[in-house]
């Protein structure tokens, strides 16, 4: 008998409790879902006109617009050029060209990149990814390496 | 005349009395005592980050009468707010300084308990849940920092959420979560907003509560040295009380000389498309383990660098939010040395890594 009352109200427990713990996840889960950003499909650009050639001097760095992201493009001497995306690799600043030491440099810890993009010195871990070059005309064009 | 006005204030305060019950709280304030030794001083400090903090929600609602929290507006109302409005500069620096110094006075606060080692039990609590406060007054800072959308901040931005995305397994989900998107932006802005100016005081009024209770059931420790021999103590009122007092008011001269004579700045406007300024530096009390990540190379052995330092400064962490649990022995014996050498490295590390992140 008393054993029987013990189960009884040991099933009620758990039919309250499971219950309730449902109905506190039911509300939970779309709370959480909500906070998490969805993903907004980008626009993807594979080539943007950077500008004219005779906007850029030759041993200097121009930060232009690729997509909604920012890439660096330096004019190393009259013919040669090159493209980065320029973002750092180490953690999401955004890099820049100093002209004296022709080396790309990013403020926030220090890291350096020789002209091709690799690491020369500081925490970033890897080059910075590399775009291509295009000149048609008398305008300069920056595209994604296939 | 002159009678009847006593037993007409004696009326009220019945009216009052059966109505409330207000008469347990006098009482309990009139028996409640403080210790006094040569270390009742650092008792303050707990007093001066409460006010600080009031004095945060007061002038941060001033500040939300005229804050707007997109891209395309709020480094432009900062700069209405400290040009055009009467006293705007004022309520933004003082708003901006007390943020700094009631994080300052927090520190203080912490690791004068830990070297009075007031976190013995039966107060693991009250230390957990203040760290937890100190905690969300970083949050706060690391938040706020970035409302008025000026160059530094931004940056400062992405470099901080982006360490998030090194956590193993969750760091992308958190990262995105933090910047509402892929990168910092508008939805960054309006969502450390919501984090600044709803989730974070709620969640800070309900665990300062539980602070403050747990602060008046146990009352204020006596360092073990003082011993239980030592009976001599105040009345926390008026006595003690009145000091506080005093103590908030130096306080606030110190808080109203900082924000006139060294108003804070705002800068320059936020631009995407900029490169990152040379000089890019957190706030200070980020300062220690910003240049901590600066010296730790890309890759030590097979381990990335920035998961190194994450764990590194987690374990730490822990290791800091357990020290009650591992200063005393079994019998309850408080290892004052061991804990006060932890105390004192803590310290060091924090001066001198913030301080070569300040010059460096
Ligand atoms: S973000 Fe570029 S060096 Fe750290």
């Amino acid at each position: 008998m008393h054993s029987m009352e013990t189960q009884r109200r040991s099933l009620v427990g758990w039919l309250l409790g499971g219950g309730l713990t449902a109905s506190v996840i039911s509300f939970l889960y779309p709370a959480v879902r909500f906070m998490q950003p969805p993903k907004v499909p980008e626009a993807s650009i594979n080539e943007t006109v950077a500008g004219k050639i005779d906007e850029f001097k030759p041993n200097s760095g121009t930060i232009v617009k690729f997509g909604n992201r920012p890439a660096l493009l330096i004019r190393v001497n009259e013919t040669e050029w090159r493209a980065f995306n320029a973002i750092c690799t180490h953690l999401n600043c955004t890099v820049q060209f100093e002209q004296p030491t022709s080396q790309i440099w990013c403020a926030c810890h220090n890291g350096r990149f020789d002209i091709n993009g690799q690491v020369v010195s500081g925490p970033p871990p890897g080059p910075l990814e590399e775009f291509q070059v295009r000149i048609r005309e008398d305008e300069v064009f920056i595209s994604k390496r296939a | 005349m002159r009678s009847s006005s006593p037993s007409a204030r004696k009326q009220i305060v019945n009216w009052i009395e059966e109505r409330t019950g207000w008469g347990a709280v006098r009482e309990f304030i009139e028996h409640k005592k403080v210790p006094i030794h040569s270390a009742t001083i650092w008792y303050y400090f707990g007093g001066i980050t409460l006010f600080l903090f009031l004095i945060q929600v007061l002038t941060g609602i001033l500040l939300l009468l005229y804050y707007r929290p997109t891209p395309n507006e709020a480094y432009e109302s900062v700069q209405f707010i400290m040009t055009q409005v009467e006293f705007g500069w004022l309520i933004r620096s003082v708003h901006g300084w007390s943020a700094n110094l009631m994080i300052l006075s927090a520190f203080i606060h912490m690791f004068s308990v830990v070297f009075l080692h007031s976190y013995r039990k039966p107060r693991e609590l009250t230390w957990l849940s203040g760290l937890a406060l100190l905690g969300l007054s970083l949050a706060f800072g690391f938040s706020g920092y970035l409302l008025p959308w000026n160059t530094i901040a931004y940056f400062a931005t992405k470099v901080g959420t982006d360490m998030a995305a090194a956590v193993p397994l969750v760091g992308d989900w958190l990262a995105r979560f933090l910047r509402g998107g892929d990168d910092v932006g508008g939805a960054t802005l309006t969502r450390f907003f919501g984090f600044h100016v709803a989730v974070l005081p709620g969640v800070t009024t309900i665990l300062l509560l539980v602070h403050l209770a747990l602060v008046q059931r146990f009352g204020m420790s006596s360092p073990p040295w003082v011993g239980p021999g030592n009976d001599k103590q105040m009345g926390f009122f008026p006595n003690f009380f009145l000091r506080e007092l005093m103590a908030w008011y130096a306080a606030l001269a110190v808080l109203g000389s900082l924000a006139a004579l060294f108003p804070l700045e705002l800068g320059e406007k936020a631009d995407p498309f900029a490169p990152a300024p040379a000089g890019i530096r957190p706030e200070w009390y980020f300062l220690a383990p910003f240049y901590t990540l600066k010296l730790i190379p890309s890759r030590v052995w097979i381990v990335d660098g920035e998961l190194l330092g994450l764990v590194g400064f987690s374990l730490i962490a822990v290791w800091w939010a357990l020290l009650p649990f591992w200063a005393s022995n079994r019998d309850g014996i408080v290892k004052v040395r061991r804990v006060t050498g932890a105390g004192v490295a803590l310290l060091a590390y924090l001066a001198t890594f913030s301080y070569l992140g300040y010059v460096k």
